[in-house]
């Protein structure tokens, strides 16, 4: 029994390994966190499903058709690389994150068109379709044939990197890649052929698993935080360290799944807390270098609204203090959207922003505080106005719990962490189907009586998400929003001088979860309902497209950027690839308007004015 | 009475000894330089004593308070200001603010959510930054200044907190020599007015001999001599260290 349950978590590693060990070489050479590694590992399902169709279920058919479907997405990621991430080397790792989250959801919709929004059941291999006894227990040979490919795709990646004059390359790439470059390697060609091996990698798991799982549309975002979960339980940039974790996470799911099915979440929470309180930087992992300076331009000074600015922003409030009376329901229901998605993005942009710390996570925050609201008016009936204050106390509580850990890192290890404990909340919500209805969500949730008006809810929402953001961006010039400024600009200097970096950074976080959980309760009131998508990973990165699109330097571009991007939504919604439309938008933005739509107006607005102060900024 | 008392502080990083069990003591007042050839152990001493590091073995007594082992940030509320190596700023704030910052940490702390921290203490700030020679620059941004204008900075931050001791690591380095020799001058100036004791390492032999009260030298992390600048200039072993020891011995013979 235990024995065999111990294989059963050697096999699931596998995938899981293979996934994780392709992102981490992408990421010791390129310093690329590659999001899009989920939908290779999904591409290698779909293709492989689609080969073995083709070639016929024999032996050669199926290990040929996995073997030529890894092939495939390694030539995918060659694409990529080549067109998109070749462009942003250079860029602000923000950037780079939402580059390969554009590829994402280019991905998503192409794979839908093509193979069906249906989950594919995957073929049986042959040879291996029976099961072997141990000890009375029964395991599928297949189990077998996975828990071998990991020990010899860890050993043949030794042999790769060890043996050859590009495996040499490559190790010395990522310990100092100037270095490399300096030496006259072409540097082009060697991150193409690893991201081409990376790819590779992740679309051999997909494959490989396919007689196991299947392949549906979901798997690639599942995939891709379990592997960032692997990444930072066994240190970036290590194999071994990725396959000690992937087995490590392997095996607490296959017991976990004994003992109490939705533990298993909570274990693998558990085991990557003990590990980054002992190992912040994993098991085998190195510490960050510091001392590298930042990439992107200069962080700009902050100055209070001018009077100019003032009278703009006054305009604006009367504008929408008198929109119900002017305006139709529909444009109604779209001022509230885009107030509630003004007022979580400016959340996110504090911790962002000012706070230097880039959150992949901050839907769980937005859903928390939904689902906190929906909860007690489902379950115990509450009245709204205390659902809308336990809503972002949920919020706060679980951005405390989250933070604790998160601020203990920095950088890519930062968003990857946050990412991990946003699809843990997730899981927990679309698992949970007694407690948060699954799927089907919580239904009934509307506003009380004196605001069901749907005039009376706007100005309900106009008075919060206003409140919010103006007490926000009060902190921004109060002294607690100077000491995380201070800590992002110099942690070294902010310590010598008498702050607690982390402890600063850990509660701006948590202030940011709960103005987060306002807006998430208040969007629940003005649906009715909470379904699993207000904690998902499409929804977090909703939030970071919209600060990216105001500008993360500028106070107010956060909510140009959230007004575009929900009227942008609203629109291409409607269309059937609008996923498609939306990731290309994303990496088009991306690669040209670095600086967002707030610094492309500030640039505008300094050149109007002649710039002169601004001309003799040391380079 | 001393300001600063080290006893015996020792730090291996793997099997290297790199400070092997070094001891002195800073007067109140006194202007003292650490000096010795790359590798002494200066730059692990210092982050020792301001807290960067945890010490091995040994103690540091700073008016009687033990600080061994005490974060940075617990260090300078004690009083001790300190300057970088590599001047550390906030960029995206001003001259004027990034002062303000020192003094707002020392006065008040930072957990305020409410209020414009910009007009905390401006006065006190401008005065600092008058007194390191920087009004003009007052409202520029930390990120866009010179770096001998940054050197003033932090020097006019470290004083922020009304420190009974500076901790200046090589202050004067990445200058050009004639901006050095002003700096130190200015810094000597400020702490004697003030009363108070500094402990800098610095490469530069000029303004270690021209500023200087004491000097202790530190070889292969062990404290080989110490004295007025004058015994130091005249030591043998000093000498050997900083000349080898073929000129110290064709100087003897």
């Amino acid at each position: 029994m235990i024995l065999v349950q111990f294989l059963t978590g050697l096999a699931s590693a596998a995938s899981l390994f293979l996934v994780a060990a392709g992102l981490s070489i992408i990421f010791g050479v390129t310093r690329i966190v590659n999001f899009a590694h989920g939908s290779f590992y999904m591409l290698g399902a779909y293709i492989a499903y689609s080969l073995v169709q083709r070639l016929g279920g024999g032996p050669l058919g199926f290990w040929g058709a996995v073997l030529l479907a890894a092939l495939a997405v390694g030539a995918i990621g060659v694409v990529v690389e080549v067109l998109v991430l070749r462009r942003i080397y250079r860029a602000p790792e923000l950037f780079q994150l939402l580059a390969t989250f554009g590829v994402v959801l280019v991905v998503q919709d192409l794979s839908q068109w093509i193979w069906g929004p249906e989950d594919l059941l995957g073929p049986r291999a042959p040879g291996l379709d029976g099961a072997v006894q141990i000890f009375g227990e029964y395991l599928p040979e297949y189990d077998l044939a996975l828990i071998a490919l990991s020990p010899l795709v860890l050993g043949g990646l030794w042999l790769l990197f060890h043996r050859t004059r590009w495996g040499t390359l490559v190790r010395a790439a990522t310990q100092d890649r100037e270095m490399v470059a300096a030496l006259g390697v072409n540097q082009a060609w060697l991150f193409t052929s690893v991201f081409f091996l990376g790819a590779f990698l992740a679309g051999l798991g997909g494959a490989a698993q396919l007689p196991k799982g299947g392949a549906d549309l979901l798997i690639d975002l599942n995939i891709i935080a379990a592997a960032f979960v692997v990444v930072v339980v066994g240190g970036m940039g290590s194999i071994t360290g990725a396959f000690l974790a992937a087995v490590l996470i392997g095996e607490l799911n296959a017991f976990g799944i004994l003992v109490f099915p939705e533990i298993t979440l909570v274990l693998m929470f558990l085991v990557m807390a003990v590990v980054l309180v002992i190992r912040p930087w994993g098991l085998m992992g190195k510490p960050e270098t510091p001392g590298h300076a930042r990439a992107g331009p200069a962080e700009p000074l902050l100055a209070p609204a001018g009077r100019h600015h003032r009278w703009a922003w006054l305009a604006l409030l009367a504008v929408l203090l008198v929109l119900p009376a002017v305006a139709g329901d529909f444009t109604l229901v779209l001022a509230m959207e885009i107030l509630i998605a003004a007022l979580f993005a400016y959340s996110l942009h504090f911790i962002m922003g000012p706070g230097g710390m880039v959150s992949f996570g901050h839907a769980a925050y937005f859903g928390l505080g939904a689902y906190g609201a929906a909860l007690l008016v489902h379950h115990l009936a509450v009245p709204m106005e205390l659902a809308l204050v336990a809503g972002p106390v949920l919020a706060g509580f679980g951005a405390l719990l989250f933070g604790w850990f998160c601020v203990r890192l920095s950088g890519v290890y930062f968003a990857m962490l946050t990412l991990a404990f946003a699809q843990i909340t997730w899981s927990v919500a679309f698992q949970w189907y007694g407690f948060t209805g699954g799927d089907d969500g919580l239904l009934g949730v509307w506003p009380a009586e004196w605001a069901s008006a749907r005039a009376a809810y706007y100005y309900l929402v106009l008075v919060l998400t206003a409140g919010g953001i103006l007490f926000l961006r009060g902190t921004i010039f109060a002294r607690f929003g100077y000491a995380i400024r201070a800590g992002r600009d110099s942690p070294l200097r902010a310590d010598a001088i008498g702050i607690d970096v982390q402890r600063h950074q850990w509660m701006a976080f948590a202030l940011a979860g709960i103005l987060a959980g306002l807006a998430g309760a208040l969007y629940a009131f003005s649906k009715g309902s909470v379904f699993p998508d207000e904690l998902s990973i499409p929804r977090s990165v909703d939030a970071l497209v919209m600060v990216l699109l105001g500008g993360v330097q500028t106070l107010s571009g956060p909510l140009f950027g959230a007004a575009a991007f929900t009227w942008l939504q609203d629109t291409i919604s409607r269309l059937e690839f609008w996923r498609l439309i939306l990731g290309i938008t994303i990496i088009v933005l991306v690669v040209l308007f670095p600086q967002g739509l707030g610094g492309v107006f500030r640039q505008v607005e300094e050149r109007l004015r002649g710039g002169a102060a601004e001309a003799e900024r040391a380079p | 009475m001393s300001t600063l008392e080290v006893q015996g502080l020792a730090k291996a990083f793997g099997g290297v000894q790199a400070v092997d069990g070094v001891s002195f003591a800073l007067a109140e007042g006194e202007l003292l330089a650490m000096i010795g050839p790359n590798g002494a152990g200066k730059s692990t001493c210092f982050n020792m004593l301001n807290g960067q590091l945890r010490p091995d073995e040994g103690s540091i007594r700073f008016r009687g308070r033990e600080l061994a082992g005490l974060a940075p940030r617990r260090v300078w509320r004690l009083g001790i200001g300190r300057t970088f190596q590599i001047t550390a700023t906030f960029a995206s704030m001003t001259v004027l603010e990034n002062v303000q910052m020192g003094l707002i940490s020392h006065r008040r702390g930072f957990s305020g959510l409410l209020g414009r921290a910009g007009a905390l203490y401006r006065e006190e700030a401008a005065a600092l930054l008058a007194r390191v020679g920087m009004t003009e620059q007052a409202e520029r941004a930390c990120g866009v200044l010179a770096y001998g204008d940054l050197k003033r900075v932090e020097l006019a931050v470290a004083l922020s907190n009304d420190p009974g001791l500076l901790l200046m690591d090589e202050p004067t380095a990445g200058m050009a020599p004639a901006e050095r020799v002003e700096l130190m001058g200015l810094t000597a100036a400020i702490v004697r007015e003030r009363g108070i004791a500094v402990l800098f390492t610095e490469h530069d032999m000029d303004v270690v001999f021209a500023h200087a009260d004491r000097i202790i030298v530190l070889n292969r992390g062990a404290l080989v001599a110490q004295g007025s600048p004058a015994e130091v200039r005249d030591d043998a072993r000093v000498r050997e260290i900083y000349l080898g020891s073929a000129a110290a011995g064709a100087g003897a013979s």
